[in-house]
């Protein structure tokens, strides 16, 4: 049972008015998984930027764990060298310096109960160096099957709870690989923390241009009168990658495809195409909305699966001139590994704005080009008056491009006549691309959830039920993937995907090409 | 000259007209477009400069090192005395190398000499030159306030920086009256926002936020020219706190004086600090009628925070943060330009009222 200290009302702070970066809680910071990939390439350095831009809390202690025997010292070491070799700008040394000189460092396994004696023995230090309980932010940047261990331990410890301040569970992806395991993780985590204490990792979320989504909807006028099932066909959302799985084989071949990129990312942004308007821009108005639009996409059957989904792998081709090998052929890969590079979906949303229109998911290691991008293809006008040559010329349905990388922007194409004397049409594109429009350096994801975290603002965090509704979805399709031999269908590598992917599409609707 | 990494494109003209220079711009850009088509104008800001042009070279090195806050379209009116035709420069600079799929950000700069006899409806040959629905930024760093008054129809932004006026209560006075037709962005408001940032966390904690009522003391420490710094900071406290200000009285270099709150006076202070070497703040100290003292000083690595109580606790720590120089100033003065503070104003007011 939870046990964390309600929020204490307390008088509004005048100052805070006008200021861009609001106060944040003086907080200690404590990374599981301190000295691993993430926390070396992400995690250190998006705190160093956030030091370097005076965005910390005014008292800001971190602490690592892991299993490495280090001293503290050495742990400064490493994470300095990290925030050099990562950080998007060159380090301050002086900010750099003052950073890491109290940083701490607890070794040991994450069930080792001295680890959890240590780490409470450094948190009140720093608390009694500030002469003020600290907000305390728990990150769990481990492998996923310590989650419940390092939960269960911070409960047992006595560390959920702190008198007179906040205390945050930061959680990475991925949340379960099934809808079993996800719902045990919620019930193991949420026996220990409160709903409102758990940040779950999406980083997706924390990108600029998926907030940009909703600014696009919700602060322009112009589409919502089109934004439903009378004005639009059907909507595409493609996440392409022209890279193959580098080294993360063991990781890439227990996830795939499916896991990877469509059971987080694709569903949020589905999500944020789909949802309705929330009354404030606040986070549970936000996921209850999300969430709603999850609980409307119906459980696929088991016997439906492979009229909704499709997945396939990378054969050997050629990637911008080079050859590379197939999937099969990447190292630590088995060789008859089932796992798939390349998943589609096709997926209806059962609500009154959306019955009937087909939201089609896409996405693939080895394809032609790195895009992500939402398509949304209007209906065709009802009657064409340019009937010429036998038909319409070029004519084709408007379609609004959403383009989240690699330039992020909105086009619209739109019919347009071809100079001349006869009266011939075809489609133009008017684009708006961000970059030209604002001068400010997005910043990296993780900047933007660390300080969110901290400061208890979960708009950009995964909900307890947004996560099993997003499994609800995808679980029947893992399972009816895990029970289908092998081997899978295979696209070249450098093309735009397996022919079969064709066969998800509903009518006269084509892919829009990669 | 082209900057590292970049390609321009440039057009010059003796005796010119604003059409001319606008046609070459307009003409120049689509030839950029033709020859590689991920190339597209950057559409932010149009930035005015009036300055004078044996000066022009430093203000172009200012503006190279305000790094990505650089504006889309920059147009020098470099100020001669006696010239009495336009010449013109017009750049169009191009990154060298676009990845695949990048986009490559094309910007614009155009340097007109103009002469005095020119300034009093510079808004004549500027107004062709900015780019039709953004925002317009006005910056004239040499003073040439009769340039600046002709563009206030056209800008909607003024770019100013209070701590170049000598006198500090004219400083404020200019910037109340450019205020009433354009919004001002001040650099010297904006070197006091790390201060501003840090007050306001000091006391966020809900257990402090009462004390703000029990402010009993300020005491700012500034650069020996930047005392305008100190009393915006000193006239946002007051428009915050609801403080009813009169004005303080400088003696001996130090602006002295108090302010009246619902329950109590509180004593302001604010004295130059000649170890200070770079333009700014240097220090503010508060302290509140039941014993607290917090004061945050400049250090290495970030500002250096002092908390003592009378009942003998007695803290010093480092708020993290990195100095941002002058070039970060200037480019943050450009950033602002496209967002709006609300506090700026009041502040602006009550820091008049304070130095009178």
């Amino acid at each position: 049972m939870a046990t964390a200290t309600q929020p204490v009302e307390a008088p509004e702070n005048p100052l805070v008015e006008g200021l861009e970066r609001l106060p944040v809680r003086p907080t200690t910071l404590v990374i599981f998984g301190a000295t691993g990939d993430l926390a070396r390439r992400k995690l250190l350095p998006a705190i160093y930027n956030l030091a370097h831009e005076g965005a910390l809390p005014e008292r800001f202690n971190l602490i690592g764990s892991s299993r490495s025997a280090l001293s503290h010292e050495e742990f400064a070491k490493q994470a300095s060298e990290a925030i050099r070799q990562f950080s998007r700008r060159e380090p301050d040394q002086t900010v750099l310096h003052e950073l890491l000189s109290n940083v701490r460092y607890v070794p040991g396994s994450f069930d080792d109960e001295k680890v959890y004696d240590q780490l409470r023995s450094a948190l009140e230090a720093f608390d009694e160096d500030a002469g003020q309980p600290l907000n305390r932010a728990f990150y769990l940047s481990t492998a996923p099957e310590f989650f419940p261990v390092i939960v269960e331990r911070l409960g047992r410890h006595d560390l959920q709870c702190h008198d007179g301040a906040e205390v945050r569970a930061i959680i990475e992806k991925p949340f379960g690989t099934t809808l079993a395991e996800a719902k045990e993780l919620n019930h193991r985590v949420l026996s220990v923390f409160e709903e409102r204490q758990v940040f779950r990792i999406d980083h997706y979320l924390g990108k600029e241009t998926v907030q940009n989504l909703m600014a696009f909807r919700f602060a322009n006028g112009l589409f919502e009168p089109v934004w439903n099932r009378n004005y639009i066909d059907r909507v595409e959302i493609t996440a392409a990658e022209d890279i193959g799985i580098g080294s993360r084989a063991g990781y890439y071949d227990h996830a795939g495809a499916l896991r990877d990129l469509v059971q987080n990312h694709m569903l949020q942004l589905l999500c944020h195409v789909a949802m309705e308007p929330p009354v404030h821009f606040e986070a549970d108005e936000i996921r209850d909305e999300k969430v709603k639009v999850l609980r409307s996409i119906e459980r696929p059957e088991p016997d439906d699966i492979d009229q909704i989904a499709v997945r396939a792998q990378y054969a050997s081709g050629t990637v911008g001139g080079e050859e590379v090998p197939g999937y099969l052929d990447e190292e630590g890969v088995p060789d008859d590994s089932t796992t798939e590079t390349f998943a589609a979906l096709r997926l209806h949303i059962d609500n009154w704005r959306w019955a009937g229109v087909p939201f089609y998911l896409r996405t693939g290691k080895r394809l032609a080009r790195k895009v992500t991008e939402i398509a949304i293809t209007l209906k065709p006008v009802p009657h064409l008056a340019f009937q010429q040559d036998g038909g319409s010329l070029g004519v084709r349905p408007n379609q609004l491009i959403l383009t989240l990388q690699p330039n992020e922007g909105v086009s619209l194409s739109l019919g347009a006549k071809i100079p001349g004397t006869r009266m011939r049409i075809r489609p133009v594109n008017m684009q708006f691309l961000y970059g030209t429009s604002f001068m400010s350096q997005s910043p990296e994801a993780y900047e933007r959830l660390i300080l969110d975290a901290m400061r208890g603002d979960a708009t950009l965090f995964t909900r307890n039920d947004e996560v099993e509704a997003q499994w609800e979805i995808c679980d029947p399709i893992v399972q009816a993937w895990a029970d289908a031999p092998g081997p899978l269908p295979q696209y070249e590598a450098g093309t735009h995907g397996p022919p079969e992917a064709d066969r998800l599409l509903e009518g006269d609707a084509r892919w829009r090409a990669v | 000259m082209a900057a590292t990494g970049t390609v321009d494109t440039v057009w010059r003209a003796s005796d010119t007209t604003p059409g001319d220079i606008e046609a070459a711009l307009r003409h120049g850009l689509a030839e950029v477009h033709r020859q590689n088509q991920s190339y597209s104008p950057a559409r932010v800001l149009n930035l005015v400069c009036v300055v004078d042009a044996q000066y022009s070279g430093e203000i172009a090195n200012r503006l190279r090192g305000v790094g990505r806050y650089h504006p889309s379209r920059t147009i020098v009116c470099a100020v001669e005395p006696r010239r009495a035709k336009l010449d013109a420069v017009a750049t169009i600079s191009a990154p060298a190398e676009v990845g695949r799929g990048e986009l490559g950000l094309l910007r614009e700069t155009v340097v007109v000499r103009v002469g005095d006899r020119h300034l009093r409806h510079l808004d004549r040959i500027v107004d062709p030159l900015v780019v039709t629905d953004l925002m317009t930024c006005v910056w004239s760093p040499h003073g040439h306030a009769e340039a600046v008054d002709s563009l206030l129809p056209l800008a909607q932004v003024v770019l100013l920086d209070s701590v170049d006026e000598p006198e500090t209560d004219e400083a404020l006075h200019r910037a109340h009256d450019l205020s009433r037709s354009a919004y001002v962005v001040d650099l010297a408001w904006l070197r006091s926002t790390p201060w501003r940032e840090r007050i306001a966390a000091t006391f966020d904690p809900p257990h402090l936020r009462p004390e703000l009522q029990r402010i009993a003391s300020v005491t700012i420490r500034h650069h020996p020219d930047s005392a305008v710094v100190g009393a915006l900071l000193l006239g946002w406290l007051a428009s915050r706190l609801g403080w009813r200000c009169t004005p303080m009285v400088y003696r001996s270099g130090v602006w002295q004086g108090s302010v009246s709150t619902r329950r109590l006076d509180v004593r302001l202070r604010l004295e130059a600090d000649s170890s200070l070497q770079v333009r700014g703040l240097a220090g503010i100290t508060v302290e509140t009628a039941s014993g607290r003292h917090f004061s945050l000083d400049r250090g290495a690595g970030g500002l250096r925070a002092h908390y003592r109580h009378d009942r003998g606790t007695d803290r010093t720590w480092t708020v993290l943060g990195a100095s941002r120089g002058e070039p970060g100033i200037l480019g943050e003065g450009i950033r602002q330009a496209l967002l709006r503070d609300p506090t700026y104003a009041p502040a602006l007011a009550a820091a008049e009222r304070l130095l009178g």
